[in-house]
């Protein structure tokens, strides 16, 4: 199969990630929105990998797993911490970040 | 390797600063003492200065030079000039005064409701940071004399804000018509303006400075000056106009120079007294003396080329300043503008291109410190007897306490140049100089002695003669403390107006080199050139 | 005597001592501070006798003394020293100015003994001799200028002797700025010499103007002309005169006797080489002279303050010096003469008006006078003696000085010759008649006194003596050490003309320095004199016939428009406060509205446009992460946009 092919499948996958991040509130939703987003770039450099034929966007593949992996961890423990003190996951009743 | 000097005199003073900062906070009369005796001190290693100097000598001496960083050839190098002693001098000369002067300045703060609550009393320390913040002023400006390195000047010039900033914000005047918090807001406006006007001619001259490393490869003002003249550094005209301009801007702010110079009423206004001198006396005269020393050395060309329009500016100092005396209710506003007016003479004087008008204008340096100094801390002991500024609150003070009104008579004489007292040798010597190249410059600036004797007579009939007025009949004259800060420097005035010659002399050879160093020669006189 | 030239500077240090001692001193000298002040003026006048014996002793060409103290300003060819020239000219204002100074200091220890700041007042007056003769003593033009303006100082601390009067501080502060305009001029001319000249010593400037234009003379001359006028109180810059009345009496004998007012006489004297080759700037200098002789006079014919009568006519007498000396060699020798002579009957004139007042509880309006003679037998005999020497009364001093002045001015020649000579004339005919109108309504006539005004309303009375409000004055004569400086003086207004003249040894005494010329007028000398005689004697009868045969009125009659307008100074006050007060005034005030809000607004305006600005990009950072996640994505957008746009390119 065409490799490309995969390409347009990891923008349609970033696109739908994006729009969830920006237009739903539940903090879970987005987050796992950002998380559809990694893996669609996950899979956009496997695909290149391949394309170019060699293991340069694997390996960053890698590391990308590594950080969602990471990211997962901290990113809930926010999340669960919000929703003890707040009583809500919605993303827009955390307004602090402001001057 | 010989005892480093220059660096002596400048660290004893930031040395003592930490030290006074470090006093604990009950013993507030042991830091005075210390910041006093550590003034004095400094004022030792001055006076060795300038007797280890030699007139006929190089023309940097005492140098000292290590590396500092050495990725981008800054280094560390000191030395003076003539015009470099001259200054110190008078740095070293003042402080002690201002640290007398200003003996109680911050008691009042100590305890005052302002303060925070009992709690922290134990790390409430006014008293300790004033005096530390002072000595600081004095090492950062005594260090910026002796700097020949332009980038460790940069850092100094940029410095000496921060100690500044809280001296006039910190420390305000307690005499104010308003209330409490109207004063708070007034002192931080003015700390602020200071601030904001300085900082942004730094950055313009950090501009400058960076431009200069481009072009040169160094900071050395001796290497940059000596490839200048030797011909191995050329700059392209606009380069040497740009960069010029942009040291000159924040020289010009500092100094200053219509029309950047509203800041200097509010921030003298606003702070106390000894701050005020200090400001005026002191810092502002890092901004003059760069002028003679980077400004002309480093970019003669382009110095030339704007002579014209900074004549013209220094012009408009001296009338405008004059007349916005006139115009003024608050005394030390009214000082204020007549500083302005006198650094209008300072700068004509640079820029004439004389001989007499830059020794005249270094004297000027000198003695305009003095001379202000005089009128401003007498000023401020008038002032802290009566709890106000305005000008109409005073009457009749000659009646009750005839030596204040004296030595304040003799401080205003000295501020209208009297012949005698020393500002008039050198108020004379810029005018003639400035008269040897631009007659009609030399005649409307002697406009300038006209109203500097309406400013200053019409502030002494105001404030000290007339009828007694109520509020000033309890009066009582200088006590001794006062009397020591104003005799001294009234006898220096007499003595430097009598006889300038120790000045004149250490300053002539500094000023040739200037004067070779902008390829100019003094005008002939008319009966001789015609021969 | 050997090296009789290190005298000279002791000549000057004497009354400096006195006054750094009696400022310096504290209270502890108010005992014996004025015996101090007058042994030390005495002292300098001795000093200046031996040194005039001194110069008797030599030939004419070896009269000249320097003493070279020490380089006071050297920077390159800027060359000023503190060093002295004693000459034939500076020896005689020296003598002037310590005579008739130590019997002034003799006279204050009466006239002042009850001020309480009597000791300051004596270290005023030592200090304003050491300055006068600093400047006439000084041997260029910088040093000179240190004396001119420390008798600009002297005169202040002295006119506003009496502070808490805001008159007098008024008065005080107007002289010194006045004068002050006046040294602008000086300081120009000094700057013009050095630039023309390379130097502004005495002895090279004068041998040098021969080498340059005479316009730059004539810019030069002018220049030291209005320096003059501010000094010797000359129109446009006469007005400080007549409010310097407000000091005290003794100060105003001392700057219209012997110092300040005789300082543009002298200057213009000494500069005699600048303006003989500088004809333009000379006929000013007569101009000028002429035209304050007549300002002066016409002003004190309308004053009924008898110590602002004396000063109108000391402006007019003045202008005669000025006039001669604007006549150049053939008037400097006058000017200088009537200069003495005038220093001997206006300072005992001054005296004798001082006595009167400190008998009349400080009345000063002559019309609340009449009759003194009775009462105070030796102030009106030396007033008298010294009212005749100033009309120039046949034998007296004013005649022999006056009426050579009179002469010199016909004998300019031409049109000019006859108009200067004729105003000369004409003066000394108002001088007859405003002399004798102050005579007869203080002297003679019916008493008119009147009780003495209560002190707190009335601001002009002299403190420091004892008035009750409501008394009646008793006149009475002063004390001896008044009387008799009053009476050596009355000696001088007498003889001294007389004497001067005598084989014209005056006018060969100055000869070496002013050089001398015999004029011709037109007419001959004897006709000029006559006329003199017949002039002054109508304006003594038209003075005789309205204030002698009729009764004073105490009360000023509104009269004329020309004697109001004199009685305001002819108006030049009103000019100047219109023009100069009024206009300064509201130039500074406009100027401190616009540095607040033009050239502080400009700044502040900027200030206020970034806060603004900041403030409403404030409004983005709204806090809300999904906004931030929108604009990380547009700006994301916009970067990749950029990249390969740039590239296609």
């Amino acid at each position: 199969m065409n490799p490309v092919n995969y390409l347009y499948l990891a923008a349609l996958l970033f696109t739908i990630g994006a729009a969830g991040v920006l237009i739903r509130r539940n903090a879970i939703v987005v987050f796992m929105c950002v998380e559809l987003m990694l893996n669609a770039c996950n899979l956009a450099f496997v695909a290149f990998s391949r394309m170019h034929g060699n293991l340069d966007g694997q390996i960053i593949a890698f590391f990308t797993m590594v950080v969602a992996a990471a990211e997962v961890v901290v990113g809930l423990a926010i999340i669960v911490s919000l929703f003890r003190s707040r009583h809500s996951a919605s993303v827009d009743d955390a307004s602090l970040m402001k001057l | 390797m010989s005892f480093p000097l220059l660096t002596a005199t400048a660290a004893l003073p930031a040395v003592g600063a930490i030290l006074t900062a470090a006093v604990p906070a009950t013993r507030r009369t042991a830091a005075k003492w210390l910041a006093l005796a550590v003034s004095l001190g400094t004022l030792v290693l001055a006076a060795l200065v300038a007797i280890r100097f030699e007139p006929g000598g190089d023309r940097y001496q005492l140098t000292e030079s290590h590396a500092w960083i050495k990725d981008f050839g800054v280094r560390y190098e000191l030395g003076v000039d003539g015009i470099g002693v001259a200054l110190i001098a008078l740095t070293a000369l003042l402080i002690p005064f201002i640290i007398l002067a200003g003996w109680h300045d911050a008691d009042s703060l100590a305890v005052s409701d302002s303060g925070p609550a009992a709690g922290h009393a134990k790390r409430w320390r006014p008293t300790q940071g004033f005096f530390a913040l002072i000595l600081m002023v004095e090492a950062m400006v005594i260090l910026s004399f002796e700097a020949t390195d332009v980038f460790l000047f940069y850092i100094l010039f940029e410095a000496m804000l921060i100690p500044m900033y809280f001296l006039i914000g910190g420390f305000g005047d307690r005499a104010h018509a308003g209330t409490d918090e109207n004063a708070a807001a007034q002192r931080s406006y003015a700390a602020v303006k200071f601030l904001l006007y300085n900082l942004v001619g730094g950055l313009i001259m950090l501009a400058a400075v960076i431009g200069l490393y481009v072009v040169a490869g160094n900071f050395s003002l001796t290497e940059i000056a000596e490839a200048r003249a030797s011909g191995q550094l050329e700059m392209a005209t606009n380069t040497e106009r740009l960069l010029f301009l942009g040291f000159f801007f924040a020289f010009a702010v500092k100094a200053p120079l219509w029309p950047l110079h509203t800041w200097l009423p509010n921030a003298m206004g606003e702070a106390t007294a000894p701050v005020a001198v200090l400001i005026t006396a002191v810092v502002d005269k890092v901004g003059t003396f760069a002028m003679l020393r980077f400004c002309l050395q480093l970019f003669p060309e382009a110095s030339k080329w704007a002579t014209p329009a900074i004549i013209v500016l220094a012009l408009i100092s001296i009338v405008y300043g004059a007349l916005l005396a006139v115009g003024q209710r608050d005394i030390k506003r009214l000082i204020a503008y007549a500083s302005i007016s006198h650094f209008g003479f300072i700068i004509m004087g640079i820029f004439a291109m004389t001989s007499q008008g830059q020794s005249g204008a270094t004297l000027y340096m000198v003695n305009h410190g003095l001379s202000t100094a005089a009128l401003m801390l007498v000023a401020g002991f008038l002032i802290s007897r009566r709890g106000s500024r305005l000008i109409a609150d005073y009457g009749g003070v000659q009646k009750v306490a005839p030596v204040l009104a004296g030595t304040f008579l003799v401080g205003g004489l000295a501020t209208l140049s009297l012949p005698g007292l020393a500002p008039f040798v050198s108020e004379f010597l810029v005018l003639v100089g400035t008269f040897a190249r631009y007659p009609v410059a030399g005649i409307i600036a002697t406009f300038g002695i006209v109203l500097a004797a309406l400013y200053t007579l019409v502030l002494y009939q105001r404030t000290m003669t007339g009828p007694v007025k109520p509020e000033v009949r309890a009066m009582p004259d200088l006590r001794v403390r006062e009397l020591v800060v104003v005799g001294p420097l009234i006898a220096l005035l007499l003595f430097l107006g009598v006889y300038p010659k120790p000045l004149t002399e250490i300053v002539e050879p500094a000023v040739r080199h200037t004067m070779s160093d902008v390829q100019q020669k003094d005008p002939k006189p008319e009966v001789e050139a015609a021969k | 005597m050997e090296n009789a030239e290190n005298l000279i500077a002791l000549l000057v240090a004497a009354p400096l001592l006195g006054a750094a001692v009696l400022l310096c001193g504290g209270r502890r000298l108010d005992r014996a501070g004025h015996w101090l002040g007058t042994v030390l003026a005495a002292a300098s006048f001795v000093i200046g006798a031996v040194l005039f014996f001194d110069m008797l002793g030599r030939g004419a060409e070896e009269r000249t003394l320097r003493q070279h103290l020490f380089s006071w300003v050297p920077v390159e060819s800027f060359q000023a020293d503190v060093a002295f020239q004693l000459d034939q000219l500076s020896m005689t204002f020296v003598l002037l100015i310590t005579g008739v100074g130590t019997l002034i200091h003799v006279y204050s220890i009466g006239y002042m003994a009850h001020d309480e700041r009597r000791r300051r007042f004596f270290g005023y007056l030592n200090l304003f001799l050491a300055a006068m003769l600093l400047l006439v003593l000084a041997d260029n033009y910088l040093l000179l200028y240190f004396g001119w303006e420390g008798v600009g100082l002297a005169s202040f601390l002295l006119i506003g002797f009496w502070q808490h009067k805001p008159s007098a501080a008024t008065a005080a502060k107007k002289a010194f700025l006045v004068n002050r305009v006046g040294d602008m001029g000086l300081s120009i001319a000094i700057m013009l010499m050095f630039t023309t000249f390379g130097t502004f010593a005495f002895g090279p400037v004068l041998a040098a103007t021969g080498e340059t234009s005479e316009g730059m003379l004539t810019a030069i001359g002018l220049m030291l002309l209005l320096a003059a006028c501010g000094k010797s109180a000359q129109v446009p810059l006469q007005s400080w005169l007549g409010d310097a009345m407000e000091g005290p009496t003794p100060v105003s004998a001392l700057i219209h006797a012997a110092t300040m007012v005789t300082a543009g006489v002298y200057l213009i004297t000494r500069s005699g080489a600048i303006f003989n080759a500088a004809p333009d700037a000379q006929l000013a200098v007569a101009v000028v002279g002429a035209v304050t002789l007549l300002f002066g006079a016409i002003v004190g014919c309308a004053k009924d303050d008898i110590k602002k009568a004396l000063a109108g006519s000391t402006m007019s007498q003045i202008g005669y010096m000025i006039l001669a000396a604007g006549l150049g060699p053939v008037g400097y020798a006058f000017a200088i003469m009537h200069l003495v002579t005038h220093g001997f009957f206006k300072a005992g004139l001054f005296l004798g008006a001082g006595s009167v007042m400190h008998g009349m509880n400080d009345e000063v309006d002559m019309r609340k006078y009449g009759g003194l003679r009775k009462y105070m037998p030796v102030t009106f005999v030396t007033f008298g003696l010294g009212y005749l020497a100033i009309i120039g009364f046949p034998g007296l001093s004013g005649f022999w000085s006056k009426d050579k002045i009179i002469e010199a001015a016909f004998a300019k020649g031409g049109t000019e010759g006859w108009i200067l000579g004729g105003v000369a004339l004409l003066g000394a005919g108002i001088t007859a008649y405003y002399m004798t109108r102050v005579m007869l309504m203080t002297f003679f006539g019916e008493k008119r006194w009147q009780p003495a005004p209560d002190p707190d309303t009335a601001p002009s009375v002299e403190p420091g003596i004892e008035v009750h409000p409501g008394e009646m004055p008793h006149p009475h004569e002063s004390p001896r050490s008044m009387t008799i400086p009053m009476i050596l003086l009355a000696f001088g207004s007498v003889f001294a003309g007389a004497l001067f003249s005598l084989n014209g040894a005056f006018v060969n005494w100055l000869r070496p320095v002013t050089d001398f010329e015999h004029g011709h007028p037109p007419v001959s000398a004897a006709t000029v004199t006559v006329s003199t005689v017949v002039v002054l004697l109508i304006g003594v009868g038209i003075a005789y016939a309205q204030y002698g045969r009729r009764p004073v009125p105490v009360v000023a009659p509104r009269g004329s428009l020309l004697t109001r307008a004199a009685r305001r100074d002819l108006l030049q006050d009103d000019f100047n406060h219109i023009v100069l007060v009024r206009g300064g005034e509201h130039l500074t005030r406009s100027l401190v509205y616009l540095d607040h809000t033009l050239v502080d607004g400009v700044v502040n305006g900027t200030a206020a446009s970034v806060g603004g600005l900041s403030g409403r990009l404030r409004k983005l950072q709204n806090g809300f992460a999904r906004s931030y996640a929108v604009s990380m994505l547009g700006g994301t957008a916009v970067l990749i946009a950029a990249t390969l746009l740039m590239r296609g390119v």
